[in-house]
C-alpha cells in the first residue's frame, strides 16, 4: 500500500492544474508585457487567473501580487509593513512563537535592524490568546503577523477576531495562510486581513508559485526590482504556467472544500483515536481546532527519524519534528512552543492526509505506526529506563 | 540519491546484536535524550576478549546503524584492539554517513570506549 500522508509538505498537482499548465506552455507562451496579440493573449490569461484567485478570498484583482511562493510572500509582507512602520516611527511587531521560519527568520533580521519583536505564546493547545494579543499592542506597533493555520500541528488561529482587534487599534494585520488557502474559507474583507500569503503547491498547484494579497491603501515594497510587472511591485516575467495552474488548482480546491473537509476530519479523528491507544503518546495541538487533514503525535522513548524511515518501508510518507530529520540540533520550534520538552519533541510524527484518504488506509496507518513505535521502543534505552521506573514518564 | 547508503539501511532495518547482556562485564552509556541520541553498550568479556556484545539505542537511523556496525566490528576482538576503534572506521564500514550524521559514529565509538573503560575499572577493582 502506498499512502502519501505529507500534504502539509507539498501536494500532488491536480489534473486540472497540470492541464492548465500544459495548456499555457503550448498555447499561451507569449510574454504578457508584449503588445502583439500573442503577448496580449497571455496577459488576458494572467488577469483571468488574478480575478479567479482574488474572488476566492474576496479581494480585488489589483490586490493580488503573484510571487514565487509562501516564503517570498511572507518576506514581502513583513518588509512592506516594516518600511511603512519605520516611516511613522513605529518599530514594534507582534507575531507568534510558532510561525513558519519564513516569518521568524525575517523577524530576526528586522530585530537586528532596530525593530522590537513580541512573540505571543501559543500555549499547550497551539492557539494564541486574544487578550494576550490585545495586551501586547502598543502605540508603536506597526504589524501583527499570525499564521492562519500552523504547518506542523495544524492548529487554526482565531483570524476574524485577530483582524477585528487589529482594526480596532489601527494595526496592520498579515497572516501567513499558506496551509489554509484552499483548505479553509477565507474572506479578507470580513476578516479584516490587510495582507495574506499563499502558496500553490499546498493546494494541488505547482511549486514555485504563490501570491501575496495586499489591501488597497497599503503600498507593497519590492523585494525584486526590475521591470514593471505586477504593477511595479514584483519584477520579473510572470510565471504564467504556474499562475494558470495555481488558479485552476485553487478553483477546484475551493469547490470541493466543504465536502473534503467533512471527509478528512472524520478520518483525522479516526486516526487520532487509533493512535491514542499507543501508551505514553500525546496528540500535539488542539484536537478540534485544527486542519482537517492534520494529525501530529509525540511518542515517548523514541526518535522521529526512525519512525519515518520504517513507515516509508511500509509505503507511508510522513514527517517529523525531530532534530535528526532536519539536520538541526533542536527539535521543532513548534513543538517546543506548545511546551513539549526536547525528549518528547524528538519522537514526533506528523501525518497530513489528502482528500482521497480512505478508512482502510487509515487502519493501515494506525497498525503500521503501532508496530513501528513498539519496535523502536523495544531497543530504546530511554524506554527501558521509563518502564523500569528509573525515569518518570512525561506523557501519561 | 538516497539519504543513506544501503549498508546503513541494512543495519537500521536489521540491527545486529540488539538487546542487553545480563551481568555484563562492561556497560557504557553515552549521549542524552535532549539531543536525541543515547547509546548503551553491553560487553561480555572472557580473558580480555570480547565474546559477546549487545546494544540499545535511542536515536535516528544512522545512530542505530552506527551502534549495530560498531558492535560487529569489535565482536571477538581483544580489549586493547577494540579500544582502537574509531568513528571513521564505523562510518567507513557503513559506506559513509551524511556529514551532519557523523556525530552518530562518534557516539558509537564513545559508547564502545565507555563500556571497555567500565570493564577495565571493574577488573582493576576485582584485582
Amino acid at each position: 500500500m502506498q499512502i502519501y500522508a505529507d500534504n502539509a509538505a507539498t501536494t500532488k498537482m491536480s489534473d486540472a492544474a497540470i492541464e492548465a499548465m500544459t495548456d499555457c506552455m503550448r498555447n499561451w507562451y507569449g510574454n504578457p508585457s508584449s503588445l502583439y496579440t500573442i503577448g496580449q493573449k497571455a496577459k488576458e490569461k494572467l488577469e483571468e487567473a488574478r480575478e479567479e484567485i482574488a474572488k476566492v478570498i474576496n479581494a480585488e484583482p489589483r490586490e493580488i501580487i503573484f510571487t514565487s511562493g509562501g516564503s517570498e510572500s511572507d518576506n514581502q509582507a513583513l518588509l512592506t509593513a516594516a518600511i511603512d512602520g519605520k516611516s511613522k516611527g513605529k518599530k514594534h511587531i507582534i507575531s507568534s512563537a510558532f510561525e513558519h521560519h519564513a516569518i521568524l527568520h525575517t523577524l530576526n533580521k528586522l530585530e537586528k535592524n532596530g525593530f522590537e519583536i513580541t512573540l505571543l505564546p501559543v500555549h499547550e493547545n497551539g492557539i494564541i490568546r486574544l487578550d494576550e494579543l490585545e495586551a501586547a499592542i502598543r502605540e508603536d506597533t506597526c504589524l501583527v503577523t499570525i499564521m492562519t493555520a500552523n504547518n506542523e500541528i495544524g492548529t487554526i488561529q482565531p483570524i476574524s477576531e485577530i483582524g477585528a482587534i487589529c482594526k480596532k487599534h489601527g494595526v496592520v494585520f498579515h497572516t501567513d495562510a499558506v496551509q489554509a488557502v484552499g483548505h479553509l474559507p477565507i474572506d479578507v474583507k470580513a476578516q479584516n486581513i490587510d495582507m495574506l500569503s499563499a502558496s500553490a503547491h499546498k493546494f494541488h498547484g505547482p511549486k514555485g508559485t504563490g501570491f501575496l494579497y495586499v489591501r488597497k491603501g497599503i503600498i507593497p515594497k519590492n523585494l525584486i526590482e526590475g521591470g514593471a510587472q505586477e504593477r511595479g511591485k514584483r519584477a520579473g516575467t510572470e510565471n504564467l504556467p504556474g499562475i494558470m495552474a495555481m488558479s485552476a488548482a485553487l478553483k477546484e480546491a475551493v469547490a470541493g472544500m466543504e465536502h473534503n473537509n467533512d471527509h478528512m476530519s472524520e478520518i483525522r479523528d479516526y486516526l487520532i483515536s487509533g493512535l491514542s491507544e499507543i501508551p505514553h503518546s500525546a496528540l500535539n495541538g488542539d484536537a478540534k481546532q485544527r486542519l482537517a487533514g492534520n494529525v501530529n503525535f509525540s511518542f515517548e522513548g523514541i526518535e522521529g527519524e526512525g519512525i519515518l524511515l520504517l513507515l516509508d518501508q511500509r509505503g507511508i510518507s510522513a514527517s517529523s519534528g525531530s532534530a535528526c530529520t532536519s539536520g538541526a540540533l533542536d527539535p521543532s520550534h513548534v513543538l517546543l512552543a506548545i511546551g513539549r520538552i526536547h525528549d518528547v519533541a524528538h519522537g514526533s510524527l506528523r501525518l497530513s492526509v489528502g482528500e482521497d484518504i480512505t478508512k482502510k488506509e487509515a487502519d493501515y496507518i494506525i497498525t503500521s505506526v503501532k508496530e513501528v513505535v513498539a519496535h523502536l521502543r523495544s531497543f530504546s534505552p530511554v524506554w527501558r529506563d521509563l518502564t523500569d521506573g528509573k525515569k518518570e514518564f512525561i506523557l501519561q | 540519491m538516497a539519504l543513506y547508503s544501503d549498508k546503513v539501511m541494512d543495519h537500521f532495518l536489521q540491527p545486529r546484536n540488539l538487546g542487553v547482556i545480563e551481568n555484563a562485564d562492561g556497560i557504557g552509556e553515552v549521549g542524552n535524550a535532549k539531543c536525541g541520541d543515547i547509546m548503551k553498550m553491553y560487553l561480555k568479556i572472557d580473558d580480555d576478549t570480547i565474546t559477546d556484545v549487545k546494544f540499545e539505542t535511542f536515536g535516528c537511523a544512522s545512530a542505530i546503524a552506527s551502534s549495530s556496525m560498531a558492535t560487529e566490528l569489535i565482536k571477538g576482538q581483544r580489549v586493547e584492539d577494540a579500544l582502537k576503534l574509531t568513528n571513521k572506521a564505523v562510518a567507513e564500514a557503513l559506506d559513509g554517513l551524511p556529514a551532519y550524521k557523523m556525530h552518530c559514529s562518534v557516539l558509537a565509538e564513545e559508547a564502545i570506549r565507555a563500556a571497555l573503560e567500565d570493564y577495565k575499572k571493574k577488573k582493576s577493582e576485582k584485582e
